[in-house]
């Protein structure tokens, strides 16, 4: 098994001696007994998040712009140098296959995260244009510094990154070192990527780490950042939705706009990109099939379900990814209730203080407010608890893509 | 001389005869089968040829077998185990090497290390590979239609053929159509770039077939063999407990549990037919045992050529299995070792051996040895597909020592200028030598070496030229035509006379579904009466 450039520093922190096993990378799942508290660092300070098994790309040359612009379902030509966008990329039927962010740090140079591998498809895709993909996943590590004093951890570390705006990026030295740092993470808060070169990992976690020491900065595992994830409507693929390049059944496979990605893809979109004309199809026939809604259990049922059998309802802790039944109604209230859709991860947001999921619900059922019951077992028969939709992201703060100063360049 | 000592005969006890007679017995049927040698199991057995050593003389695995017949016949209650494989490792000549194991992460990285596109596209292939299988397989478990017939019946099976055909995705059936038509360099070409990956997945696609890499026909071999699987795991294969001899024993259990009575000893040497129907066998001391249904689990040249008159079936059909290929290419080399075969990159690492060594590095490799094959020579370099089978089964060797089974090729049946009886040390010579290429010492470790050539397996089994399959997997000569156009749904113009054996659909590979469809087919045809 292989281990990240920052390994030998997070060895020693992982108290809980658990490592899961992310894209053949030894990966925490938590440093501490319970996720819960690195899930408040992120809320409350800063947390340390190592993302470096994720697949990296450059993408470059002078047709770099233009093919990956056939091929993203959104438009990295139209992102200004030092900019970057998220973006699905779709198959010719107009399911996506994955989706990640692409960042572009000049005119023919872009760089690509993602969580599968690309190599040979974008190689494939690029055919005889002029363009070079380059598999720099074992070049770089990258960790995510996230939180509302992820900031002021960076300033302390002697790189001031106030001026850089939302899913902005830019090249910085730290601790000597020079890296790329990017506005953006998997929270849905305030927050860094830092690409750095493997040999340098180590000197720049340290800086990083030392510089986070009065602010709280905490190292997290998957399980928190999942959590700030789920809360802040961002899909994870595998758990929110497959992709359709390994798909076996109609049903694996979604659209952007079943996946609530529809705002990629603008009506007005004349440009040519993979899957664009199954896309328009789709509209035009209207065969999407489902939407994806957030979903917020009901407080007073979801206790109610579990008091009524003599329990406490579970809150800390409760995160779920396996995929649950939505019905129409509580089937033991009022019999003949009928499927609806499923909810794909489900957890208790601690800062919500609610029950909160991602589901896939009909048209008829998606408008927010709409009602559905969610299928739990509760001392070993099911239950239906009442829930309703609502608009994802479900936390949003402000400081999220908030300008921290004004820029300077 | 009307009175009849059984209601069905079976001629020959490896695992599919065993399979056949075991579903006609439950069924309530009086079966017996006559075995020649003095153990059940055809090719699938085990032999203790050197004292505390135990050899898959012949047949070494198993993945194909199918689900239903474990269930249907209680093999496990029997003693069925089939201990799945843990790596795959395919030794490089510059001494590098290839191991896949069950971890799909791992995997990446370790095929990234040849290669970060094959890596990726690695699951490409496999995805879709998986569907073509799952598209396929239900043929594997359906007697095939009569292609040939007018009966409205079957002119509707082959119509719902060419439906569920149309109904898969147009790359499934593309890739499926490559594959029956097609090499295997052909399309591992198009999805890979590493030597080493497309050598080890290339060999897939030659085994027990006189068929290179490049040729047209390895696509169909390939396929095959990614058809099986362990518990659901698709194209995964293991070793039986005790070898593929503890299988047949298991089945051989599972029969006489069932009520089949089981003759060893009992040499056939012809099936009596008598106004166009048969009435029992004829055995080599003389002996006559009645029956008015006989079942052939033999090849099918023994079947139709010399267990019955040819003058009593038709030129066409007679003609059919003449042209019918064996051309039997793999041979055996089996070894008792010291010690396990260390191979220097991993050091003292021997936990690579818990499944398949596949000597067979490059595609130029396979081809190679090959081209010798297609001039009557065998490879002087040949493919092995090698298992320390001891390693996942200590009870087949002392402790601490080891038995190796390597599959060999090419070795073509026909050999220009010699044969087999001289060539059979010259062989063993040739196998050792190159296993010491790769696992320096190797030779220092023998203590024990047995050679089973095609002539060999033709003798000792009586698998014609010594094709393991009973026949060549050639497009030709499956499905609609295994073995022979209209004579595909087992059984023969001899009225009563019916054939189980791998010669016929789905064919060889330790499926035992020829015998079980088979039984389908007799049990089906006496209801009828």
């Amino acid at each position: 098994m292989k281990t990240t450039p920052f390994h030998d520093r997070l060895k020693p922190l992982n108290g809980t001696h658990l490592w899961e096993h992310w894209s053949g990378y030894l990966s925490a799942v938590k440093y501490q007994h319970s996720a819960t508290f690195e899930y408040f660092a992120i809320r409350n300070s800063a947390a340390l998040f190592d993302t470096s098994p994720l697949f990296k790309y450059r993408i470059s040359g002078p047709d770099a712009a233009s093919f990956l612009g056939g091929v993203m379902t959104r438009d990295p030509e139209t992102c200004a140098v030092g900019h970057g966008l998220y973006t699905a990329w779709c198959d010719d039927d107009g399911f996506v296959r994955e989706d990640g962010v692409i960042l572009r740090t000049g005119a023919d140079e872009f760089w690509l995260a993602a969580a599968k591998p690309n190599l040979d498809y974008l190689a494939r895709a690029a055919g005889c244009r002029q363009v070079v993909v380059d598999d720099v996943s074992a070049r770089f590590g990258i960790l995510a510094l996230q939180g509302p004093l992820s900031t002021d951890v960076l300033a302390a570390a002697g790189v001031d990154v106030a001026a850089l705006p939302y899913f902005g990026v830019t090249s910085a030295a730290l601790a000597g070192r020079r890296i790329m740092i990017s506005r953006t993470g998997f929270t849905g808060d305030l927050g860094y990527e830092i690409w750095v070169e493997a040999p340098d990992a180590i000197r720049v976690f340290d800086a990083i780490v030392g510089s986070g020491v009065d602010f709280n900065l905490v190292p997290i595992g998957s399980r928190a950042l999942t959590m700030a994830r789920l809360e802040a409507g961002m899909l994870l693929i595998d758990v929110d939705f497959s992709s359709a390049r390994h798909a076996w059944t109609p049903a694996d496979r979604e659209t952007p706009d079943e996946l609530g990605l529809g705002w990629m893809v603008p009506s007005s979109e004349s440009r040519p990109f993979v899957g664009a004309a199954a896309i328009a199809r789709e509209r035009e026939l209207e065969t999407t099939r489902w939407r994806t809604v957030g979903i917020q259990a009901d407080p007073g049922a979801y206790e109610g379900m579990f008091n009524s059998r003599g329990l406490i309802a579970p809150k800390h802790g409760v995160y779920v990814d396996t995929s649950q039944s939505l019905y129409d109604r509580d089937f033991d209230a009022e019999p003949g209730g009928q499927y609806v859709g499923y909810v794909t991860s489900f957890m208790f947001s601690p800062l919500l203080k609610r029950h909160i999921g991602i589901a896939k619900v009909p048209f008829d059922r998606a408008g927010a407010g709409s009602e559905v019951y969610l299928e739990r077992s509760v001392l070993h028969r099911p239950a239906y608890v009442k829930c309703h939709v609502v608009p994802m992201p479900m936390f949003n703060p402000p400081r999220k893509t908030a300008l921290l100063a004004l820029e300077t360049s | 001389m009307t009175q009849t000592d059984y209601d069905v005969i079976v001629v020959g006890g490896g695992h599919n005869g065993l399979v056949h007679a075991a579903y006609l017995a439950k069924a309530g049927l009086r079966t017996v089968v006559l075995e020649r040698n003095k153990v059940v199991g055809g090719a699938a057995i085990t032999e203790e040829l050197h004292p505390g050593f135990h050899f898959t003389t012949f047949s070494y695995a198993i993945s194909l077998l199918r689900p239903d017949i474990v269930h249907d016949l209680e093999l496990v209650k029997h003693g069925m185990l089939v201990i799945p494989l843990e790596h795959h490792f395919a030794p490089m000549e510059n001494g590098d090497y290839l191991l896949l194991g069950p971890d799909g992460g791992e995997n990446y990285h370790e095929i990234a290390r040849h290669s970060a596109r094959d890596a990726e596209a690695y699951r490409d292939y496999s995805h879709l590979m998986e569907r073509v299988g799952h598209a396929v397989k239900p043929l594997l478990d359906e007697i095939p239609p009569n292609i040939v017939s007018t009966d409205p019946v079957e002119l509707a099976r082959v119509a719902r053929l060419g439906r569920h055909l149309r109904g898969l995705h147009p790359k499934v059936l593309h890739l499926l159509v490559r594959l029956l038509t097609g090499s295997a360099a052909d399309i591992l070409d198009d999805y890979f770039e590493s030597e080493i990956i497309k050598g080890l997945f290339a060999s897939s696609g030659i085994i027990g077939s006189r068929v290179g890499p490049r040729s047209q026909g390895s696509g169909l071999v390939l396929l095959y063999h990614l058809l099986g699987e362990i518990d659901g795991v698709f194209g995964e294969w293991g070793f039986h407990k005790g070898g593929n001899g503890g299988f047949t024993q298991a089945v051989g259990r599972a029969a006489q549990a069932f009520g089949v009575e089981i003759r060893l000893g009992a040499s056939v040497t012809d099936v009596i037919v008598e106004n166009g129907r048969t009435t029992g066998v004829a055995l080599e001391t003389g002996e006559e045992i009645y029956a008015s249904t006989v079942v052939s689990a033999l090849d099918p040249r023994r079947t139709f050529l010399k267990l019955v008159d040819p003058r009593q079936l038709p030129t066409n059909l007679v003609q059919s299995v003449q042209d019918y290929k064996f051309q039997g290419s793999s041979s055996k080399v089996n070894f008792a070792l010291e010690g396990p075969p260390r191979y220097p990159a991993l050091g003292n690492r021997t936990d690579v051996y818990r499944g398949f060594i596949n000597i067979g590095p490059s595609m130029d490799y396979l081809e190679r040895a090959f081209d010798e094959a297609k001039y009557g020579t065998f490879s002087k370099r040949p493919f092995i597909d090698a298992c320390v089978q001891s390693m996942l089964d200590p009870e087949m060797s002392p402790p601490g020592k080891h038995i190796m089974s390597c599959f060999v090729q090419y070795t073509p049946y026909e050999m220009k200028g010699t044969d087999w009886d001289a060539e059979r040390d010259n062989l063993g010579d040739t196998v050792q030598a190159a296993l010491e290429s790769f696992f320096p010492g190797f030779g220092d470790l023998i203590m024990f070496r047995e050679v089973v050539t095609p002539l060999d397996i033709e003798r000792r089994v009586g698998l014609s030229e010594g094709n393991i399959f009973a026949g060549e997997f050639l497009t030709p000569q499956m499905f609609f035509f295994r073995p022979a156009p209209g004579w595909n749904q087992y059984r023969t113009p001899i009225e009563g006379y019916y054939q189980c054996g791998s010669g016929t659909h789905p064919g060889g590979c330790v499926m035992g579904a020829p015998g079980k469809l088979a039984a389908q087919q007799v049990l089906g045809d006496l209801a009828a009466v």
